[in-house]
């Protein structure tokens, strides 16, 4: 298994540790609830080292991204974060990830892990074929990434960054100074809360880890792993791509019609535009169980003793107490209110669909 | 630290304990060890009365908020009362998985399958190989 540089303080820490997609990740140091509540009520710290980044540069690199993603760039800024998806020729999701303009005419993607490869040789083969004038590098051994989430992120982080971030906006971004170091500090994650993710290079990744949770311990600070991390993005009703979406999934099946343009041309929008006129016939929507019982991954979801759907992850749910879940059903069970019924073992547990996300925090 | 285990019962491999009455009945729970290992629980399927359950078989499930693990049954039997408390609080076997957390409890059909048990101490020599 791969290890990110902070492995050797997890283990000190005493973290469980899983293979995930091929890194061995701490899934958690304490436990999943206690993490979980600590990130929603003070804040969190997440070693995200194995997300990949990948460097795009040249006088033709918005062309490229604007053919190989579905989110209009054109009117990016520099500072600014955009989300958008990665789709194959049949318009399937290859990846969702985020798109960073570090400056005109030089982005930073920021993948999924398990992906990373892949995103890398279907966007190198694209720029190489259509000869577009651009330089492509895979920084993902160079970069280290740590999130901070929760409510006390800023205060903590400010203790250490050179810049003001009360100005930092959702979704956006700075180049500054962290404990000294060179970072980028942009203000997003994948929890539901306030929170920043900071990448810094990998060779001082473990030292800004060691600072800010001595430092951060005074507000409640502590590290969490990739069950809270889970658990946190499931509430705030984020998908996870190679569990609720892979590519056999096209985004209008899923709550990403939002990041797709139509009014630009891009690899998949011909296979999606014909899924479109067709009609799609499934959908991911959140779910509740309100029977006993806890929904997981792979579970089948029934309609009056009809097969509807299948769900793609499901946990209990720290901050609301109840099983919440997220699954693909029928297109005509998928309005919110409709009842439905999970098979969990031999049983069958009464569930809903539920608007997404199941949890939002109050600004 | 997980708590001593006690000298007045039987364990599995599979980290469950078991005492035997001498009305021929046996209470069940998971070892402290066990729900260490699962951590925060948040739920708990318990098996109807009158269940019959083979050595070795499923007779409940405890799910954390992250996995799901099932319980065995040590030994063969009939299930003659579950602990219902764990419905409304689950974390009663973390609290407590020797005493306040036990599971199920059991009409033993064959007291033979208790020879293939563990004492308490050959549980605990199991559990530093594990940890070796």
């Amino acid at each position: 298994m791969k290890r990110t540089p902070l492995y050797e303080k997890h283990v000190g820490l005493k973290a469980k540790i899983i293979d995930f997609g091929g890194w061995a990740m701490p899934v958690q140091y304490t436990n999943v609830m206690d993490e979980h509540r600590t990130t929603r009520s003070a804040a969190g710290l997440f070693d995200i080292c194995h997300m990949g980044e990948i460097e795009v540069k040249g006088p033709q690199a918005l062309n490229l991204l604007q053919l190989v993603l579905t989110r209009n760039l054109a009117e990016q800024t520099t500072g600014q974060v955009k989300l958008s998806a990665l789709l194959n020729e049949e318009g399937g999701i290859i990846d969702d990830l985020t798109v960073y303009k570090m400056e005109e005419d030089s982005y930073m993607l920021v993948t999924n892990a398990t992906p990373k490869d892949r995103d890398w040789g279907w966007i190198k083969s694209i720029q190489e074929q259509r000869e577009f004038n651009c330089v492509l590098q895979d920084v993902s051994e160079q970069t280290g990434k740590l999130d901070l989430q929760g409510p006390r992120s800023e205060e903590i982080l400010q203790k250490f960054a050179a810049a003001d971030l009360k100005n930092l906006k959702f979704y956006h971004f700075c180049k500054t100074h962290v404990a000294g170091f060179e970072a980028i500090v942009s203000r997003s994650g994948y929890t539901g809360e306030d929170g920043f993710e900071i990448y810094v290079r990998c060779n001082v990744v473990g030292l800004l880890w060691d600072k800010l949770l001595s430092a951060g311990a005074a507000f409640g600070l502590k590290p969490c792993g990739l069950g809270a991390r889970d658990t946190l993005r499931l509430e705030a009703g984020m998908m996870l791509n190679g569990q609720d979406m892979d590519e056999t999934v096209s985004p209008l099946e899923v709550p990403y019609g939002w990041i797709v343009d139509e009014q630009k041309e891009f690899i998949g929008k011909a296979a999606l535009m014909a899924k479109k006129k067709s009609g799609i016939t499934r959908k991911l929507v959140g779910i509740e169980v309100t029977g006993r019982g806890i929904a997981r991954h792979g579970y089948k979801i029934f309609k009056n003793e009809r097969e509807v759907g299948v769900i793609t992850s499901g946990t209990f749910s720290p901050t609301l107490n109840k099983a919440i879940a997220m699954g693909f059903v029928d297109i005509v069970c998928s309005a919110p209110g409709t009842p439905l019924e999970i098979a969990i073992r031999e049983s069958m547990a009464e569930a809903k669909v539920v608007e997404l996300p199941f949890y939002k925090r109050l600004k | 630290m997980a708590k001593p285990n006690p000298q007045d019962r039987y364990y599995s491999r599979d980290h469950e304990w078991l005492i035997y009455y001498s009305d021929g009945t046996a209470l069940i729970g998971i070892t402290d060890y066990a729900q260490e290992m699962l951590t925060d629980i948040v739920f708990v399927d318990l098996p109807e009365i009158g269940r019959r359950v083979v050595q070795h078989a499923t007779v409940a499930v405890i799910e954390s908020v992250k996995s799901v693990s099932d319980v065995f049954a040590p030994v063969s039997g009939e299930v003659i009362e579950v602990n219902s408390r764990l419905e409304d609080s689950p974390e009663l076997i973390n609290q407590d998985a020797f005493g306040e957390g036990w599971i199920v409890k059991m009409i033993v059909e064959d007291p033979e399958e208790l020879n293939m048990l563990l004492t308490a101490a050959d549980y605990e020599e199991m559990l530093n190989e594990e940890k070796e």
